[in-house]
């Protein structure tokens, strides 16, 4: 309903103020006149009249200022659902404009695609509710200001902007998977959110590889999350988890979903992610994972996305395919990584290699490194455990 | 439609020890990007090296302090500009990307028309 609103009056703050004029309509007629049948559509066209109203009442100077978008013939009730949904594809291109901070991208997000308040959005980022307001505010103003458009991109532009779509949605899961902070593992508010918004992206554009690829990551990793946190609350590895426990559902959607992502070729960095899940997924066991496949996908992922923390993952997986040893060795070529020399997995892979080559004291060591560098209450008390047992 | 002004920033210690040919087909890439573009021209230039920058401030008691050198002294200088005119955003960028910029990048700022 917001994105409908937001494209006839082609400002954010205002459609905003146009659908809580239509709750407040809604609220004070409906009691008297009865629920209409299509009520969403009711209140969307109420909303969409407010706003060309409010457009008509603005003098000519504002116009110029803030009719960036052309204003359209009153249509009447929307039922339709592919306008809609246009609407809405039209709504995360512009939340998601990489000409927008990716603070700003995914505060907006949640804003008006998700429809979470301000302070809900502020609770999620642990900031103050007035630095997210702030925040909020100023994208807007931007968006206003620059002229950032309400459409989908050109088609030559499209892969492109797609990435930064999806980026978005991979960050907020990322963060709802492991917070990075506080005492829980998991942030299941957040982890829903991305999940919501990576089944609205396939929705809307079926045909993308990439979008299936982010589902099939979401769905794989989200699969396993019941098993992350033992009972007692303390981190279970993947390969200390019961894998009966997965979810079986979640499991067979994401693989039906890798397999078409990676029909492209060159596969995008989505799909190889999710094909990685997919081979843990697939897995009967740790010790029967398939090791040399996964080394195989990191390197093509690593190819495509020269990340760090992807070469960290190249690396431990070197090492539980051919021994600690190389895996030690896969490693230390990273250490001089500078966006690594404060990742606490890389101090913690490293920690378990070297105490499984018998070398306690440097894994000692190693173990402080990552106890040191990690926020997270979880984290903190696995690593503390591994570290109690090496020093007894 | 808007306008948007393409600010050209670039490293100018590399700038200066392009050899002549290179400087050639820096021209020449600005030439066709004004062909190409020339609908949505409005302005634009190439400015002198920043060190030939005056910067001039209010100094607090009436007055003006007068220095040498560009208001903010930094890696990447303003090298040229131009005037753009556009229907938003991504139209800018996309003319901004055709500008030529071996040694830097280019900011696309909204002009406000006041």
């Amino acid at each position: 309903m917001l994105a409908a609103t937001v494209r006839v009056a082609g400002d954010i703050d205002l459609a905003e103020e146009c659908v809580q004029d239509a709750y407040a309509r809604a609220l004070a007629t409906w009691p008297v006149s009865g629920i209409p049948t299509k009520p969403g559509a009711w209140l969307t066209t109420v909303a969409r009249r407010r706003a060309i109203d409010h457009l008509r009442q603005r003098n000519v100077r504002d116009r110029v200022l803030q009719g960036l978008y052309v204003v359209e013939s009153e249509d009447g009730v929307e039922t339709n659902i592919t306008a809609m949904s246009d609407d809405r594809l039209r709504l995360i291109f512009t939340c998601c404009h990489p000409a927008l901070s990716s603070e700003a991208q995914i505060a907006l997000t949640l804003r008006l695609l998700c429809g979470l308040t301000t302070s809900e959005v502020a609770r999620m980022f642990l900031v103050p509710e007035s630095t997210m307001a702030a925040r909020i505010t100023r994208a807007k103003k931007k968006i206003v200001a620059a002229r950032v458009p309400y459409r989908v991109p050109s088609s030559d532009e499209l892969p492109e902007r797609i990435d930064a779509v999806l980026t978005v949605v991979h960050l907020l899961f990322t963060t709802g998977h492991t917070a990075p902070g506080g005492s829980e593992l998991v942030r299941r508010d957040l982890v829903e959110r991305s999940l919501v918004l990576a089944r609205m992206l396939r929705s809307l554009l079926p045909d993308s590889p990439d979008v299936a690829g982010l589902l099939a990551l979401i769905l794989l990793a989200d699969a396993r999350s019941r098993t992350r946190v033992a009972t007692d609350g303390s981190l279970a590895l993947l390969s200390d988890q019961d894998r009966s426990q997965w979810d079986a559902a979640e499991i067979a959607e994401g693989l039906s979903l890798v397999r078409e992502a990676l029909q492209r070729r060159p596969p995008g960095r989505f799909a190889l992610m999710a094909a990685i899940a997919a081979v843990h997924a697939e897995a009967p066991s740790w010790s029967a994972t398939d090791w040399r496949e996964l080394v195989g996908l990191y390197e093509l992922l690593v190819r495509i996305w020269p990340s760090p923390v992807v070469a960290l993952n190249r690396a431990v997986a070197i090492g539980l395919a051919e021994g600690p040893a190389a895996g030690l060795v896969a490693l230390d070529e990273l250490t001089t990584e500078p966006q690594l020399a404060s990742y606490r997995y890389l101090a913690a892979a490293r920690a378990d290699f070297l105490s499984r080559l018998n070398r306690l004291d440097e894994a000692r060591d190693a173990y402080e490194v990552a106890i040191a560098l990690t926020d997270n209450a979880v984290e903190h008390e696995f690593l503390a455990l591994r570290l109690a047992a090496i020093v007894s | 439609m808007a306008e948007y002004l393409l600010l050209i920033h670039g490293d100018e210690s590399k700038f200066s020890d392009t050899d002549p040919k290179a400087m050639e087909a820096m021209m020449e890439g600005h030439n066709k990007f004004a062909e190409n573009n020339g609908g949505a021209l409005r302005g634009g230039n190439a400015l002198a090296p920043s060190s030939t920058a005056t910067s001039v401030r209010e100094n607090g008691s009436g007055g003006y302090a007068i220095t040498d050198g560009p208001f903010a002294e930094t890696k990447e200088a303003l090298g040229g500009y131009y005037v753009v005119e556009a229907a938003d955003l991504d139209e800018a960028i996309a003319i901004a990307k055709q500008i030529p910029m071996p040694f830097g990048g280019i900011e696309v700022r909204p002009i406000r028309n006041v």
